[in-house]
């Protein structure tokens, strides 16, 4: 009797514990309902057509005439000289602006992080072209790289050092435009190696200056050590960043001289939409995005590895 | 070292490297006050960062040449309408994958972290396809949809509300509140700081925004300041100080935002540093 009378018990228990999960559920579903809604239109459904617009010739402005013709696209890229000159240079600004901003990144972060007055102006200072749109910065440096009447070659002339052509020279624009990125991003990644600096404990620093270790000793086997996560994370962060340089020689060169600022955002832009090969620049894209895949999962595996 | 000679060269070593930093933008806001011909005339000098023979003139004159206000209230209007509603989808669904359980969360948990990846650049022309098939080609819709959900926002609330103790949120249930209104009344007055994180950290995202307001807004109408401060400086006659003017009144806002904001944009960015 009282074995049957508890298993009822249970079972209404049950019931309603299976009703309110039931319920929860719904409310669960409803909760997601509107992001995932979006993002399948917005970001998976596009996904998918990049792949698939790859495979096809079309003009964005008339979708009705879009032919499929198979791999032509894909041929036709790996024949392209003008996408391995956009490849190599997008490649060059990574592999140039990654170590360099990181490390002035870090050297800003370590000049920081001390009790000093200033300390907050001087963040601010390092920190204000971050919040200033790219934009801004691109048109504000064309003015500073301006051959005839810039600041900078004015500054350069202050110490006899003779005008330079800066962005109109296929040897500088390039190095303009990295120099330019450092200065406009290195107080984002300063922000979070500040973070990690200020993650490591001060007991670490006092028994080793006991031990007789000197602020050098201390920055080469504590704090650079301790950093290792944080500084993958700014290396990730800052790579892929770095893999889709657009505005600046869209604004600044829009891809000159000689092809020598043209990235593969940039060629993407230009074919899609200058040039109206839907179908091509999807190419470009599938192949844009397999490389910030292998960036980054290979980046993962190799700081794993060490 | 002694601690004072440290401090000593922290110092220097800092006024240095902050005057490097901050000179193109004082040049900039200086510029924009004074007449044209007296920002060469200083070119070669220290007066270049100095604001002599003030005047708003170059304000008076590119405000006469380019609707400045009427970008500045379309950038403010489409930016803001994207980041408030982005607030409101993204927290409900980064709460549900926080807290409450339903079949398939973990599935589209992974599914958010996956898309991060997505670079905008590789979808350009779909999304582009998409949008022109909606006929939403030169209207809000173009501009402020494709971005309100964002997986980014997503992941930061997931995270957040990951840490809101599951005690208040049975207690709330038990007194017969609905998950909504445990979510309103309570969860959303104790999560201010990761909604003025996730606001800002979008905010200053989209007042870049650039390569998408160039395809999607045709006209004049709904041109955001960005494009509109682009095309001025490729409209001849170009005046080095009028440029100037426009680029300064540019960052304004968003400088003002910043420094209401800070506190919570610097927790975003380190934040993700240390989570991701």
């Amino acid at each position: 009797m009282q074995t049957a009378w508890s298993a009822d018990e249970h079972k209404i228990k049950q019931a309603s514990l299976g009703r309110q999960k039931r319920r929860e559920s719904v409310v669960g579903y409803s909760f997601i309902a509107p992001s995932v809604i979006l993002l399948l239109v917005f970001l998976v459904l596009p996904f998918m057509f990049a792949f698939l617009f790859g495979f096809t010739k079309f003009n964005l402005l008339r979708p009705d005439k879009i032919q499929f013709i198979g791999l032509d696209n894909y041929k036709l890229l790996f024949q392209d000289n003008l996408f391995y000159k956009s490849l190599f240079n997008t490649l060059y600004f990574t592999v140039i602006v990654v170590p360099v901003q990181s490390a002035v990144a870090l050297m800003l972060a370590l000049l920081v992080n001390h009790q000093l007055k200033l300390r907050n102006v001087y963040r601010i200072a390092y920190f204000s072209p971050v919040v200033t749109s790219m934009t801004v910065i691109a048109i504000l440096w064309i003015s500073l790289y301006n051959p005839n009447e810039g600041l900078i070659n004015s500054a350069l002339n202050f110490f006899e050092i003779p005008k330079q052509p800066f962005l109109r020279s296929s040897d500088q624009a390039m190095h303009s435009i990295i120099f330019m990125s450092v200065w406009q991003a290195a107080g984002y990644q300063m922000m979070i190696f500040l973070a990690g600096l200020q993650g490591i404990s001060k007991d670490i620093y006092e028994a080793s200056s006991i031990d007789g270790a000197n602020r050098f000793q201390q920055l080469r086997f504590i704090t650079i050590p301790s950093l290792y996560n944080v500084t993958v994370f700014v290396l990730t962060i800052t790579t892929i960043q770095a893999v889709k340089l657009f505005v600046q020689p869209y604004i600044m060169t829009n891809g000159g001289p000689e092809n020598t600022t043209r990235t593969l955002a940039l060629l993407i832009y230009q074919q899609g939409f200058q040039f109206r090969n839907a179908g091509y620049a999807s190419a470009i894209s599938v192949i844009f995005f397999l490389i910030v895949v292998f960036i980054s999962f290979s980046m993962k595996k190799f700081f794993r590895d060490r | 070292m002694t601690d004072r000679t440290a401090k000593l060269f922290l110092n220097i070593a800092n006024i240095i490297m902050s005057l490097l930093f901050i000179t193109p933008l004082l040049w900039m806001v200086v510029s924009s006050f004074k007449p044209e011909t007296q920002i060469f005339a200083d070119l070669s000098s220290l007066k270049a960062l100095l604001p002599l023979n003030f005047t708003f003139d170059n304000y008076i004159a590119a405000f006469d040449r380019i609707p400045m206000m009427k970008y500045l209230f379309n950038s403010l209007f489409y930016v803001t309408v994207t980041c408030i509603s982005g607030l409101v989808v993204n927290s409900i669904c980064g709460y549900a994958l926080a807290k409450l359980q339903f079949k398939g969360r973990e599935f589209v948990l992974m599914a958010v972290i996956a898309l991060m990846i997505v670079p905008f650049e590789s979808i350009l022309m779909p999304m582009y396809f998409i949008v022109n098939s909606l006929n939403w080609v030169d209207t809000w819709y173009a501009l402020i949809v494709p971005f309100v959900a964002n997986c980014f926002s997503i992941f930061m609330f997931r995270q957040f509300f990951m840490d809101v103790p599951n005690e208040i949120l049975e207690s709330a249930a038990i007194d017969g509140s609905s998950p909504m209104k445990t979510f309103i009344s309570i969860v959303v007055p104790l999560s201010g700081p990761v909604f003025a994180t996730v606001f800002i950290l979008d905010y200053i995202n989209h007042w870049g925004d650039f390569m998408w307001p160039i395809l999607v807004t045709t006209g004049e109408a709904l041109r955001n300041i960005q494009l509109g401060i682009q095309t001025f400086f490729t409209l001849p006659p170009v005046y080095y100080g009028q440029i100037m003017a426009t680029l300064t009144f540019t960052t304004v806002p968003i400088i003002i935002l910043f420094l209401m904001l800070q506190k919570y944009y610097v927790q975003g960015i380190t934040s993700a540093g240390i989570k991701g």
